[in-house]
């Protein structure tokens, strides 16, 4: 077992020729473990899909080259990579019955009719399908066509599955119930996944580990925690979740934020961006730092603070709401704010 | 209710004229046609009105003039199979031909696809006898083809095309192969390229990808182009007369014999007829193949 299922070097690719050429990535390098649930996250436009279809073979690279399970796929076409697509529009053979579509690989790959039958119905079994299998995907909501791409792309136990945005066109409850299920079929199969979304969250509750792109590159991979709590620049730290960006000044183990010296081991020296999430900005009497309450905002199980520093910098603080529903803060108080060990962080680059 | 009610009954008045139309131009014709086949053919020409089943009894048998035996009516079979055999083969070539080009044209960006279909349709600009004509000037033997060949010095002496099946071929396949294009492209165009993406994916061959999925899901636009080559090519008469003479008839042209010199008016009309149930024979194989297995 090779503790690498795809192993991507300095891959660039570039739509088009001459004037009209566009860089849709650019070289990107990136190892993927085997059996881990891998997400690529970013903006729309920024590459995933580009990089996706770079893995499945349907796009060739401009530069660099793809290893999958140990050998060079640069240039082998999708149909000899052991590797299968879920589509964003799941692209099932509106002609074939969720049991066609769910062979087809199968028998594209030549295995004895009675395995593809097997084989199928175990497919069928895992996806929960037993009652749909003879309707063609036109008689199917969008998830069960989901399931039926799902299976079609598992059925021929690829080494790694890739799917493109598959949840982005389910409304919020189905959303959540195929996340949980795309989670458990992964932990059952032990299949690679390689999962493309834009949406951060689903991102941080699914993934083993996270890859942030942007701009046709790879900004920074990680483990879900390591991302939202280290992030590398203001970027990532602004996509993943909400941030407050507060500038400061650096001064060996201390950071002057609004003319009040905070404790920060290590920050070094020169004018640097600080993030804090704002669920980690604590609002009492006896924080070191003074700010204005500007208005509050009630979400129901949370309460955001909105606040001003001396120098005009905004920090918002996210708190519980109490079964009362009131904080017990009104706008234009003053109040002092204090920050949740570790929840300063010094971004590179910003 | 009312509402859909009355927009129904407008629907229905909207419709009147092309239903007068159709009873007048089509029905009528038809009409007369059947109660032709079913008459005494005039001396001369026209019919004499008594009822007969002769017409329909010479479409496929002959009596002897002497000793009144009677056998299967050879040539009429074999003007028949002709013609049947060579609308098949046009069918099969402009598929052949058609498919490509209309693949060709559905994956032409936008801007340029309105061009290459324009380019299919010029053609249809021309008098058909007028392209016949220009054709028969190329494959004869002193034509451009043969003069080409011989220049090159690829044949020593000119090729007999003209006044062949294969001149009658050449000549339908040219006609009817934007009858073949236009309904193609039509089903390709509303085709989802994803899907071969997706075909590649799980294996399959290129080949296994037109067969399995393009091939089955345009389906309906071939049938539909098949039948608008298949029913005109087996009905032709301009083509098969310039362009294969004389002995080289086709129903059609055998038919328009029975009402010239042949002086047979109840004759055509049953071979006539016997044509309609050919060609209605391939509509109800098309509207079967359709709608059974329609996908969604
Ligand atoms: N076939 C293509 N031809 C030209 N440009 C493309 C093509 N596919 C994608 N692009 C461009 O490449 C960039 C990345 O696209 P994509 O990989 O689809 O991003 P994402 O999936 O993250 O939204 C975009 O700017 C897009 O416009
Ligand atoms: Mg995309």
């Amino acid at each position: 077992m090779s503790p690498s299922a795809i192993e991507i070097v300095d891959a660039a690719k570039v739509y088009g020729y001459g004037a009209s050429a566009a860089r849709a990535l650019g070289g990107v390098s990136l190892g993927i473990r085997t059996g881990e649930f891998f997400t690529l996250l970013g903006p729309s436009g920024c590459g995933k899909t580009t990089l996706l279809r770079l893995i499945a073979g349907f796009e060739m690279p401009t530069e660099g080259t793809i290893h999958i399970g140990g050998k060079d796929m640069t240039a082998v076409p999708p149909n000899k990579r052991p590797v299968n697509t879920v589509f964003q529009s799941y692209a099932l053979f509106p002609h074939l019955t969720a049991r066609e579509n769910i062979a087809f690989g199968l028998q594209m790959l030549g295995r004895p009719r009675d395995e593809v039958a097997s084989e199928v119905e175990k497919m069928i079994a895992l996806v929960k399908l037993e009652e749909m299998a003879d309707r063609r995907p036109g008689q199917l909501s969008g998830g069960q066509q989901q399931r039926v791409a799902l299976a079609r792309a598992l059925a021929p136990a690829p080494q790694v599955l890739l799917l493109d945005e598959p949840l982005s066109a389910l409304d919020l409850k189905l959303r959540k119930e195929m996340q949980l299920e795309l989670k458990r079929l992964q932990t059952e199969t032990g299949i690679t996944f390689v999962f493309v979304t834009h949406d951060q969250e689903e991102a941080l509750t699914m993934s083993d580990r996270i890859g942030v792109m942007s701009g046709g590159r790879l900004l920074q991979v990680g483990a879900p925690r390591e991302i939202y709590n280290r992030p590398v620049d203001r970027f990532v730290a602004d996509f993943i979740g909400e941030t407050n960006f507060i500038p400061a000044e650096a001064r060996g183990d201390l950071v002057r934020v609004a003319g009040v010296d905070l404790s920060l081991p290590g920050a070094g020296n020169g004018p640097v961006t600080l993030a804090a999430r704002p669920e980690q900005v604590r609002i009492g009497s006896n924080g070191p730092l003074p700010a204005t309450l500007t208005r509050t905002v009630y979400f129901g199980t949370d309460t955001h603070c909105h606040m001003t520093l001396s120098d005009g910098t905004e920090i918002v603080a996210r708190l519980q709401s109490p079964p009362s529903g009131d904080i017990g803060l009104r706008d234009g108080q003053g109040v002092r704010i204090d920050f949740a060990p570790g929840a300063l962080q010094i971004l590179e680059g910003a | 209710m009312t509402g859909a009610a009355s927009s129904t009954r407008s629907g229905w008045l909207l419709s009147l004229p092309a239903l007068v139309l159709l009873a007048l131009g089509a029905a009528g014709p038809l009409l007369i046609v059947v109660v032709y086949s079913f008459l005494e053919p005039g001396e001369y020409s026209g019919v004499v009105w008594n009822f007969t089943t002769e017409p329909w009894f010479r479409v496929f048998l002959e009596r002897d003039i002497f000793d009144g035996t009677v056998s299967l009516a050879d040539a009429h079979l074999t003007i028949f199979w002709r013609s049947v055999k060579l609308s098949l083969l046009t069918t099969l070539i402009t598929f052949a031909v058609g498919f490509p080009t209309a693949w060709f044209i559905a994956t032409r960006p936008p801007s340029s696809r309105a061009i290459w279909l324009f380019l299919i349709t010029i053609p249809f600009w021309t008098n058909l006898l007028i392209r016949t004509f220009a054709i028969s000037e190329i494959i004869r033997n002193q034509g451009l083809l043969n003069t080409a060949l011989l220049k090159f010095g690829l044949i020593e002496t000119p090729i007999q095309i003209l006044y062949t099946d294969t001149a009658v071929l050449i000549g339908m396949v040219y006609v009817y192969l934007p009858l073949m294009v236009l309904p193609l492209f039509a089903a390709i165009d509303r085709f989802d390229f994803k899907l071969v993406e997706a075909g590649y994916d799980l294996y399959a061959s290129r080949w296994k990808v037109l067969r399995r999925i393009v091939l089955p899901i345009v389906r309906p636009g071939i049938v539909a182009g098949s039948i608008l080559v298949f029913v005109p090519s087996l009905g032709a008469y301009v083509t098969p007369r310039i362009l294969g003479g004389g002995k080289n008839m086709m129903v059609g042209n055998f038919i328009e014999l029975q009402f010239g010199q042949g002086r047979n008016w109840p004759l055509g009309a049953a071979l006539s007829m016997l044509l309609l149930l050919i060609v209605l024979a391939a509509l109800l194989a098309y509207v079967r193949v359709t709608s059974s297995e329609r996908p969604q």
